[in-house]
């Protein structure tokens, strides 16, 4: 591949004729994009099973068309095959596919450039990462223009301040000076869009945009979408949850398995879907849906009675069996915590500031709130990770954050812990059932259990466990980068049961996950939690998550409580206006 | 308004400032004491090597009146005390061997080992994000053979590559002098013999860092935007890539100045490293702890360097 030609493209002074306003665009004449009969694969050319099958589509300006799949199903290929960006290694093969009302198959390189970022622009998610973060925003948006126009600096100047004001970033001037890790997500992901819509091309793919983002966060960058939209580009949106293109999308097209299974007008697909695909996938959305309702029809088998990996500990299942006469009902407590962090310039940060909660046996205590509110390092005060600089944690009764470690260890295995990334929880040199076996034996050595006789029965407890998460024994000698992310979620389940805990703490246990997955994961904790008498400490972001596993729920805002109380209440009476704001961003399907 | 904002910055940087010169001279001191008395656990008598060494005939008296003038027959902790007095005051004391001041004489030979380590390690920066750069574009082809290119050059000692590079250029092809002669072409063979296998340890280093940038998400964008594939690694990836090397620099610079001693003694050029040697072998206590101390002076210089280099290039660091 050749770099003769980078900057002074022939044909940059169109571009920059169509920029003066975008209203101008040729529309109504050819579409944004048309693909007919698309197929792309990797390695050897008709070797193995191609990655997109036959996939045909088209956008007009000012529309917007949302492909909607689970994580494999080849959505991001076919992002990236629209910009000639699908690999070294990969093919591609279409009866069409065109930009702009023009041919785009067997471009070379060169013209490939030409054609990026000037007849389509691609915002990709979470902008900490896909804006390079040691130079300025502003030097990455000009870059667009210094690459496709022959502007001089001050005109590229003027025309990234423009950009900036398009998207609705406050104080453009300033934040063009800034790296993407000095702006707060929403900024840098507007940012991001400015940077692919500084030449004002006829298609932006948005693929996940909102992925990464708080949920208030996410709807004013859908918003923003939609006004682009509105002013005449054409939108391929790209996500693997119904719920949040609902919000923009003229049209569906659902992904599965490299092949569209439904295609049509948005409120079709999502009122009247016809592929159990779709249904699967509405099915799946937790927002509205009541507890204990499952999320995922297709597996209703039950989790098995028998839970033998209990055998050998003093069993959380039944609330009796603990060593106590009387049994409390609170059986995790937190009495105004108090966190401070000093930040790098010295000054100081209430992480954490007078938080109580009470955590009821058997019920779900869900803790919402936006990232830096306070809820992770609350979890970690409630695992007595942190330790907190005012107020107290008690489990089951007795003093936990108060007391030495030392004291502390013999109610640790009450405690259990599910983290959001899975698999950096794990040591990756370890298969799954040293994981489990580990987690296992660690239970066995605080009740003293040890011996040849132990091995025989912790293989035993370690089969339990994986049947208890539904997973099949063949995952027992893989090792976490080998498995998907639903089976690392429940390895990581299966690993917090392993000391027979009454309380399960999740931190974002289902935020890295697709929707349909997500579904999955839920299911499984309500159904243990039925089936152990579990209690519950649920935190997420995501509001439709907590309304569908929470008894009580807890909103966090800068470190406080802003609002607590039954999640029927609460949700559909919100008194606190924060609470309000957040209901009102949730992205739902409208029935 | 920048003018309120900017005050309390350049505060936090005078505190910077002075734990970095307050750590300076501990390490200075730690080098002074460590250098003092590890001389002295060579074994034999310095008034003997004052005097032209074990061989050489001298008079019970002759040796007594050494001792007296150079204050060794005081205990060795008075020695000590009135050697740090020396050094405070700048006074590296006499040359025993020499009979000359040392810190003149030293200064003397600084500039051609510094202009040699500089050099180098410049030398090396080219070669390492030439090779890397290139590798990172070819393929697989390209990768291994780069790779194996720096595994090779890393591994290298620097006597054999000397008299390699002597044999080849010198004795076959007769481009250059064997011996470091003044002009640019006495430096050749020696700033070659110091970055090659510097080279290929940064290299390595650099093509890690490069290929992480290479996939990563803003790498991605770059090129939606019709960046080339020369631009995305002119404007976006060498920069990251070189973020390691470049804290590495300091520590590579110090590798230098110990890699000036056997290049400078191969090319018989004249230079701290070499006077370094020769102090060492007559036992010229002054001469050895004036080198050390100047080669820690210019190491610490060095790191105070690379963080600002760091900062440039990665103005993460700067709000810090």
């Amino acid at each position: 591949m050749s770099d003769e030609t980078d900057v002074g493209v022939p044909g940059a002074a169109s571009v920059t004729g169509a920029g003066e306003g975008p209203g101008g665009v040729a529309a109504g004449v050819a579409p944004a994009v048309r693909v007919r009969n698309l197929v792309v694969g990797f390695g050897p050319k008709d070797g193995a099973d191609p990655v997109l099958n036959g996939v045909s589509f088209e956008v007009a300006p000012g529309e917007c068309l949302a492909i909607v799949g689970e994580s494999g199903s080849g959505k991001s290929v076919t992002a990236r095959s629209l910009l000639g960006l699908a690999g070294d290694n990969a093919w591609v093969r279409a009866d069409e596919l065109s930009l702009a009302g023009s041919d785009v198959q067997n471009l070379s390189e060169a013209q490939w450039r030409r054609r990026r970022g000037r007849d389509v622009g691609l915002v990709v998610q979470d902008a900490l990462v896909s804006l390079d973060p040691l130079r300025p925003v502003g030097r990455e948006i000009a870059d667009s223009l210094r690459l496709h126009t022959r502007l001089d600096a001050a005109a590229r100047h003027t025309r990234v301040l423009e950009a900036l004001e398009r998207v609705g970033l406050p104080d453009a001037g300033n934040a063009m000076r800034k790296r993407s890790g000095e702006l707060s997500g929403g900024q840098r992901q507007r940012a991001l869009i400015a940077a692919a819509i500084a030449l004002d091309p006829p298609l932006l793919i948005a693929d996940e945009p909102t992925t990464a983002l708080d949920v208030t966060v996410q709807a004013q960058i859908l918003d923003l979408l939609a006004t682009l939209k509105r002013a005449g580009t054409g939108i391929l949106l790209i996500s693997h949850d119904l719920a949040v293109v609902g919000r923009i999308a003229d049209r569906i097209a659902v992904l599965c398995d490299g092949r569209i299974v439904e295609q049509g007008p948005a409120d079709e697909v999502l009122t009247r879907p016809r592929h159990p695909v779709t249904r699967t996938m509405i099915a799946a959305i937790p927002v509205d849906k009541p507890r204990g309702l499952r999320l995922n029809p297709r597996a209703a088998e039950p989790v098995l009675p028998s839970l033998s990996y209990q055998s050998g500990v003093a069993p959380g299942s039944s609330p009796d069996d603990c060593d106590r006469d009387t049994s409390p009902t609170t059986v995790l407590e937190a009495i105004g915590l108090v966190k401070r962090f000093t930040r790098p310039d010295g000054s100081e940060q209430l992480a954490v500031d007078s938080v109580s909660f009470r955590l009821e046996r058997g019920t779900t205590l869900g803790i919402v709130g936006e990232s830096g509110s306070g809820k992770t390092t609350s979890a970690r005060l409630a695992l007595a990770l942190t330790r907190p600089d005012a107020g107290e944690v008690r489990v089951l009764g007795q003093a936990f954050s108060a007391v030495p470690e030392k004291e502390r260890r013999a109610l640790r295995p009450h405690l259990g812990a599910v983290y959001q990334d899975a698999l950096s929880s794990f040591d990756p040199r370890l298969s799954v059932e040293q994981v489990l076996r580990d987690a296992v034996a660690g239970g066995a050595r605080r009740t003293g259990r040890v011996g040849a006789s132990a091995g025989a029965a912790d293989r035993l407890r370690v089969l339990g466990l994986l049947e208890a998460v539904g997973l099949p024994q063949g995952l027992l000698g893989r090792r976490p980068l080998s498995l998907s992310g639903g089976q690392r979620q429940r390895v990581s389940i299966a690993r917090a049961l392993a000391s027979g805990p009454q309380i399960l703490i999740c931190d974002e246990p289902v935020s890295s996950l697709d929707v349909t997955v997500q579904a999955q994961v839920l299911d499984l904790l309500d159904e243990l939690q039925r089936n152990l008498g579990l209690s519950l400490l649920f935190i997420s972001h995501d509001l439709g998550v907590i309304q569908h596993v929470s008894d009580q729920v807890a909103v966090m805002l800068d470190g406080r409580i802003v609002e607590t109380g039954a999640t029927a209440r609460v949700f559909a009476a919100p008194e606190h206006p924060y609470t309000q704001a957040l209901l009102g961003a949730v992205p739902r399907i409208g029935f | 308004m920048a003018e309120v904002a900017r005050v309390a910055p350049v505060a936090r940087a005078a505190r910077v400032v002075l734990a970095r010169l307050g750590g300076a001279a501990f390490v200075l001191w730690m080098v002074a004491t460590l250098t003092f008395f590890a001389v002295r656990l060579i074994p034999g008598d310095p008034a003997e090597a004052i005097l032209g060494g074990p061989g050489s005939q001298t008079s019970p008296e002759a040796l007594a009146a050494v001792r007296a003038e150079y204050g060794l027959d005081q205990p060795v902790l008075v020695q000590y005390l009135a050697q740090l007095g020396r050094l405070i005051t700048g006074d590296l004391g006499r040359s025993y061997a020499l009979n000359q001041d040392v810190a003149p004489l030293l200064i003397g030979q600084l500039g051609g080992t510094l202009l040699l380590a500089v050099l180098a390690l410049g030398v090396a920066w080219l070669l390492a994000l030439g090779l890397a750069t290139w590798s990172s574009r070819g393929g697989r082809v390209a990768w291994t053979v780069g790779s194996g290119l720096e595994i090779v050059a890393a591994a290298l000692p620097h006597f054999w590559l000397a008299t390699a590079l002597i044999v080849l250029f010198s004795v076959w092809l007769g481009w250059l002098p064997p011996i470091s002669t003044p002009g640019a072409a006495g430096l050749v063979l020696p700033v070659l013999t110091l970055a090659v296998p510097l080279a290929g340890f940064l290299g390595q280093i650099m093509r890690e860092s490069l290929l992480t940038a290479l996939e990563s998400p803003f790498v991605l964008s770059a090129r939606a935007r019709g960046e080339s594939e020369l631009g995305v690694r002119w404007v976006h990836a060498i920069r990251h890539a070189s973020l390691p090397a470049i804290s590495l620099s300091g520590w590579a610079f110090g590798s230098l100045i110990s890699g000036a001693v056997v290049v400078e003694t191969i090319f018989a050029r004249p230079g701290l490293g070499r006077t370094l040697l020769n102090a060492v072998t007559v036992r010229d206590v002054p001469v050895v702890v004036g080198a050390v101390l100047i080669v820690a002076v210019g190491y610490i210089l060095m790191t105070l360097l690379t963080d600002l280099a760091q900062r440039i290039a990665d103005p993460r660091l700067r709000a810090r």
